[in-house]
């Protein structure tokens, strides 16, 4: 990863942030508490997520959050020592996030 | 970015560091939570994709989300992520410039319009979800 490619990730992992700020504890409430407890029904759920609007929301629910992390993590574990592996740690971890928004795009497709 | 590449060629003397630094002073302390947030923003972003690689299995799709394993790493992933929405808010606040005519925005009112926001967005999002599939 060179310089130059730094403004990309850093949108993406701002980008990131802010749906996770704003969406991710609702959706935690949805997925964690509100099913498990009964107050909304799994099979009307999973009938739910297949509307148009929702797959939108889930993938950008899954991928901006994993580039968030891929950028976030990157510089942690920088900071934690590993600073020599700094150029194998982004590739990894913008691959990942690359990996993971593929088979979200796959998965929501599919669906 | 600079100054590591520079720091690493250089033959001067750097000062080791401890890996556990961030454990000698509360803000460290607070800095390095805040920044591992992430691993529970990208946890749950997982969660969510694996839940949909077998959402096409009703019966799995049920099984994943009623068990109690998934209802506790849910509970800790939230309150790591809503200190992550907490600390998110109040830093972006401080770096947007808003300016009403001559005067410069506080800080303070931006965060609170956004809280404001962001508990509207979340009440909406559960009010739609409990409206179309409530029990």
């Amino acid at each position: 990863m060179t310089r130059s490619n730094e403004p990309i990730w850093w949108s993406l992992f701002s980008a990131g942030g802010v749906v996770a700020a704003f969406f991710i504890p609702v959706t935690i409430i949805l997925t964690g508490v509100a099913i498990p407890a009964g107050l909304i029904d799994v099979g009307k759920f999973n009938e739910l997520i297949r509307h148009p609007l929702a797959r939108v929301y889930l993938f950008v629910l899954i991928s901006l959050p994993l580039f968030h992390w891929a950028h976030r993590f990157r510089y942690a574990v920088v900071d934690l020592g590993l600073k020599g592996l700094d150029r194998v740690l982004a590739l990894l971890f913008y691959g990942l996030a690359i990996v993971g928004t593929s088979f979200a795009l796959y998965y929501l497709l599919l669906l | 970015m600079s100054n590591q590449s520079a720091a690493r060629k250089s033959k001067e003397y750097v000062r080791p560091m401890p890996v556990t630094w961030w454990l000698n002073r509360k803000t460290y302390f607070l800095f390095m939570v805040r920044e591992l947030t992430c691993l529970f923003v990208g946890g749950y972003a997982l969660f969510l994709l694996v839940l949909l690689a077998q959402a096409n299995d009703a019966d799995a799709f049920a099984a994943m989300l009623n068990s109690p394993l998934s209802v506790v790493l849910h509970l800790v992933a939230l309150l790591m992520v809503l200190y992550h929405s907490i600390t998110w808010i109040n830093l972006t606040s401080k770096v947007m410039v808003v300016w009403r005519r001559e005067d410069r925005v506080s800080p303070k009112w931006i965060a609170a319009a956004n809280y404001v926001v962001w508990v509207a967005l979340s009440l909406s999002i559960f009010g739609i979800c409990w409206k179309i599939a409530g029990t």
